[in-house]
């Protein structure tokens, strides 16, 4: 009792001077717990927001979804619930202001009922939504009405039909605010639906029914009764727990994704605390000694300084909890285009206090490691000054706290990440990151010993040598800067390869920027024309048959799906292949987003004399292994009621994310050119004056047809990708401070012994100069192999992220690469001369009165 | 060779100015061997840090080799002493993260000078041919002494300051310093200035000049010549 008695009086009596010391510890901490705690606390208020707005998000109790028009036997279910009905349907179109000439594709909404029942479509003005429905009105997203230069009492034309705008909506519950960017809202009565003349052969229209139950509860029960009737009916019914569930995994995910990030900066922070207390525990190795000669045990005297350590850590996490909070604060204004759900900002206490102990753990877990070396300073070493702890390799201690700190790491992970697997994932990139870093280090050493030739200046051989001198500094300023940047450099290469694959022109290449949808057989030639005359070539219109799968192999779809009911359902083909309406093409040739993978491309014809025989197709090889079907397999197609015969004579990759029309099946020509069909045309038009023209001139005499500006869409997405990785890089903020503050510890660490070799020096006669060069080449050298190290492992960690998450060709920018090596070595150099500005402004006679 | 004129340093400490050299005037011819002595504070140290150009006089100057220091810029100052100037210290003040060979090397390498023969013959003058690629950490105090001497006269100074070099050695390795400082005197016209409180390496001196709460109370040159 007596004994912790001493060991905490004398932790605060010795502490007085360890706060100064081990502030750097502090900081660090805090940096890491202030990102982890704010990410987290976000988190759980978006979990909090979905689970109160979930009602509000789907609009009722129960909703059916499907691509056609609702079965009869979903309307005799939904004629049973004896409930409130609200249907919305809903379809693309252009829509064109006759007033202004603006023309725009919008997503057309078209309402009947009291749809919602839940939550409120807000407008401005506020009666509008109450007022669309009597008479011939709509209300639209104010993005909309500025792209078409309209205003509210403007005339808006979809297809056949003119509406009366009366107002704009403000919000819709579950929209997504980046939304309107992609297909801006447009709300109509739902009576004036069929005279718009739009939902003729080839539109995309999904139809919804919306439910209010007498009894809200009953919704999940109904719902898990008749969804697998419906299924075959190709309807799909949701519920508000099902929408929660959704949201909650897709919001879950971002939590992880950021809380991954975020924890990054914490064991970023740990390698600070871990330099730090090394740093310390030298400095004390006397007072250590003179403890132990005194007759204090050396479990007490490890104990005195482990309070010190979690004391400073623990204020260290407190005040990053603080700083989290503040911090949360701003994320909903960086995020808020991309939530579904408005986030109120309160601080969440669990997370506080689990960001709280988290920040205390890591910091004890890693000053363990230096600490333990305490327990060997003898009592002689009071008398012996330059005495060195012994060997630390045999300790064991010293594999049990190692083995502490994986397992630490790990379970944080795991806990980040929301399970084993990703944790084990994260956790073994980060050692690996580490390890190679601690490679490139020790590689530097290596260089650094090999005698630079005399013919370089001196101020440069004796900066590169204090790389591998006695007491460098090396690994720890290598693997601080390198995994800061390490970090960046990967963000930064993972956004740029999303962008570029989203590019219309990125491979030299010049694509489309300009599609035409849904354009009729007959209306294929005037489109072209009005195209043409616009001085301009269109890209040969490519035609669009839609199908649906009849049979497998001799085997009915609908057989095939009466089967997956029964128990191994692990070898049935995947629903959503068998079940979808497959929008097909013919043609004699590869696109450029094409690579044939097995089997023979035919360019032959399918001529009049194959009639009777199975017409050649190629199928894209993720279809092939969901459907469970490969070369030479038989799959009989209904068009439009017409049954086709096709065998699979190869199997295609297909690179999706381009903008291009891409199709999962893809027929000979000569067989599908008499079966309905509509034409997508494309153009190249650079001008976007021109390009409005022509869409006004299109909207407005082909209301059916659909155009797409792909620069647009384009804008639209790089604002999206903008979005994510703003918020990742806002993260990744913290993870650079807490970078640079190791950093600038690992500078402080040897300032002393700097401060007096660049007084000494001065005394022997070197010049301001001579002794900033010698530091610039040192640094310079660290900042250089430190950022090239890290931007080579990016390019690993980046080329895998490419290939396995987002699934895009990997392409590496060395102008980028070169950019962040540059800065890193820049940001080194400047903070190591930052540190060693004392060394320029001591005079020498301080090496004289070194000893007083 | 040196020559000093009304020299005086003041502090500023704790509000209060502290004359720590007053009127310190006197010459030393090339080739003289000086010893400064006097008890703790009397301002030796602080003295030997204005000849060498180490700080700057509050008034008076110093003529250093036919250099008015006063007249020059720190860096212009550093250069001085890199190109006539040697040192030895107390404390040794060897570079701790270069070996004895690479610290006996530097004030040729500030230079721009290729220095490792001449510094290897150095260090063997000095007893220490096979110890060259030894850090000073594992180098004893005597031997971390007889390199910074060898450092001292690596650039063949006109003149050599020394700050107590015997202090933290025993009386052994000390006198073993002495000799080889004033051998290397001899032999190379060095001109030495020593601070010192060892009355042994004192008395080896050819003039030795008192101090006592900063001002020259005794110097045996001028008592010889009121003699």
């Amino acid at each position: 009792m007596s004994s912790l008695a001493f060991v905490l009086r004398m932790a605060w009596r010795e502490g007085r001077a360890a706060v100064r010391r081990l502030f750097l510890l502090t900081v660090a901490v805090a940096a890491g717990v202030g990102a982890l705690v704010s990410i987290n606390s976000f988190t759980d208020n978006l979990r909090d927001s979905v689970t109160r707005q979930a009602q509000s998000l789907l609009g009722a109790d129960l909703a059916f979804q499907s691509r056609r028009t609702l079965s009869p036997r979903t309307e005799a279910l939904i004629d049973s619930l004896d409930g409130d009905v609200a249907r919305v349907t809903n379809f693309g179109a252009m829509t064109f202001v006759p007033r202004t000439s603006g023309a725009r594709l919008a997503q057309v909404s078209a309402v009947t009922g009291a749809y919602p029942f839940y939550g409120e479509i807000v407008t401005a003005p506020a009666p509008a939504w109450r007022e669309l429905q009597h008479g011939q009105n709509t209300v639209i997203d104010p993005s909309l009405l500025a792209a078409l230069s309209a205003r509210v009492g403007d005339s808006l034309s979809i297809g056949d039909l003119r509406f009366h705008i009366i107002g704009t909506v403000t919000s819709v519950p579950g929209d997504v605010g980046i939304r309107s960017a992609f297909g801006p809202r447009v709300f109509i009565p739902g009576r004036y639906l069929q005279a718009t003349g739009l939902l003729g052969f080839g539109a995309r229209v999904e139809y919804e029914a919306f439910v209010r139950l007498p009894d809200p509860s009953e919704a999940q029960g109904i719902a898990a009764e008749y969804r697998p009737i419906l299924r075959s009916d190709r309807v799909r019914v949701r519920t508000v727990s099902d929408d929660r569930a959704r949201l909650d995994d897709a919001l879950g995910r971002l939590g992880n994704f950021l809380g991954l990030v975020a924890l990054v900066a914490l064991l970023l922070g740990g390698l600070g605390v871990a330099s730090a207390v090394h740093v310390f525990i030298r400095q004390k190795l006397e007072t250590v000694a003179v403890l132990r000669c005194i007759g204090a045990t050396s479990r007490q005297v490890f104990a005195i300084y482990l309070v010190q350590a979690a004391a400073m850590g623990l204020l260290g996490s407190v005040t990053g909890a603080a700083i989290g909070i503040g911090v949360q604060q701003a994320l909903p204004l960086i995020l808020a285009d991309l939530l579904p759900v408005d986030v109120a900002s309160t601080p969440s206490w669990t997370s506080v206090a689990l960001g709280v102990g988290t920040g205390l753990w890591v910091a004890l877990v890693f000053a363990l490691l230096p600490l333990l070396a305490v327990r060997r300073v003898p009592p002689l070493a009071a008398l012996r000054r330059e005495y060195e702890p012994v060997s630390a390799r045999r300790d064991p201690a010293r594999w049990v706290a190692l083995a502490g700190l994986a397992a630490s790491v790990l379970t944080l992970a795991a806990m980040q990440a929301g399970n084993l697997r990703y944790g084990l994932a994260f956790s073994g990139s980060i050692a690996a990151a580490i390890g190679l870093l601690w490679a490139a280090a020790a590689l530097l050493v290596l260089l650094a010993r090999r005698r630079l030739p005399a013919t370089v200046p001196y101020v440069w051989r004796q900066g590169i040598a204090n790389l591998h001198r006695p007491a460098n500094q090396t690994t720890m300023i290598v693997l601080a800067i390198g995994f800061g940047a390490f970090l960046l450099s990967t963000l930064f290469l993972v956004q740029h390869n999303l962008l570029r694959e989203l590019s219309l022109s990125g491979d030299g290449r010049v694509r489309p920027n300009f599609v035409f949808f849904d354009v009729q057989s007959d209306q294929r030639e005037p489109v072209e024309a009005a195209i043409r005359s616009a001085g301009v070539t269109p890209v040969p219109a490519v035609p669009i048959v839609p199908m649906r799968l009849h049979s497998m192999k001799g085997r009915t779809v609908a057989g095939i799906a009466a089967d997956t009911l029964d128990d191994d359902t692990t070898h049935m083909p995947a629903n959503w292949a068998l079940r979808r309406e497959y929008r097909s093409t013919y043609r004699d040739t590869l696109v450029g987003s094409e690579r044939l993978l097995a089997g023979a491309w035919r360019p032959r014809r399918f001529g009049p004399a194959d009639s009777g025989t199975a017409v050649p197709i190629s199928i894209e090889q993720e279809l092939a292994g969901d459907l469970g079907v490969g070369l030479g397999d038989e799959l009989v197609w209904d068009v439009q009621g017409a049954l086709v015969t096709s065998r699979i004579a190869s199997i295609r990759e297909v690179d999706w994310a381009r903008f291009e029309p891409n199709f999962f099946v893809v027929f000979a020509s000569g067989a599908l050119e008499r079966a309905p069909q509509t034409f997508v045309t494309m153009a190249r038009i650079d001008d976007p004056a021109l390009r409005g023209g022509l869409q006004r001139r299109i909207a407005e005499r082909f209301p059916n047809v659909t155009s797409l500006d792909l620069t647009m869409l384009q804008a639209a997405i790089e604002q999206l990708v903008g979005r994510v990785t703003l918020a990742v890089r806002f993260m990744a903020l913290f993870t650079l401070a807490t970078g640079a503050l190791v950093l600038i510890g690992a500078v402080a660490t040897s300032r002393f012994q700097r401060v007096r070799e660049g007084a000494l020096l001065k005394t022997l006669g070197a010049t301001r100069g001579q002794v900033l060069r010698i530091i610039l080449a040192e640094y310079l050298a660290l900042g250089v192999l430190a950022a090239a190290a890290a931007v080579a492992l990016s390019a690993a960690s980046g080329w895998a992220l490419a290939r396995f998450l987002f699934e895009v060709p990997f392409g590496f920018p060395p102008g980028g690469a070169l950019a962040v090596t540059a800065i890193t070595a820049g940001l080194t150099v400047a903070v190591g001369i930052w540190g060693s500005l004392e060394v320029v402004r001591r005079t020498p006679l301080d090496v004289l009165r070194a000893e007083a | 060779m040196l020559r000093c004129q009304q020299l005086s340093r003041t502090y500023l400490s704790g509000g209060r100015e502290l004359t720590v050299l007053k009127d310190i005037t006197f010459e030393l011819e090339p080739g003289g061997f000086l010893a400064i002595v006097g008890p703790s504070g009397s301002g030796k140290t602080t003295l030997l840090g204005l000849l060498a150009g180490l700080d700057r006089p509050t008034t008076g100057r110093v003529v250093l080799d036919g250099n008015d220091l006063n007249a020059l810029d720190e860096n212009a100052r550093a250069r001085l002493r890199g190109e006539r100037v040697g040192f030895v210290f107390q404390s040794f003040q060897l570079v701790p993260t270069l070996t004895a060979l690479e610290n006996v090397q530097v004030p040729l390498e500030l230079r721009g000078e290729r220095a490792e023969a001449r510094a290897a013959e150095l260090l063997e003058r000095v007893g220490l041919a096979g110890r060259g690629h030894h850090y000073p950490a594992q180098l004893s105090g005597g031997e971390q002494q007889r390199v910074a001497v060898a450092r001292a006269f690596a650039n063949r100074p006109r003149i050599l300051f020394a700050d107590e070099p015997t202090g933290n050695l025993d009386a052994r390795t000390g006198h073993m310093i002495v000799e080889l400082m004033a051998e290397l005197n001899r032999d190379l016209a060095t001109t030495l200035v020593l601070v010192t409180h060892d009355p042994d390496l004192a008395a080896r001196a050819r003039r030795t000049i008192r101090l006592a709460d900063g001002v020259i109370v005794g110097d045996s040159n001028r008592s010889e010549s009121a003699a």
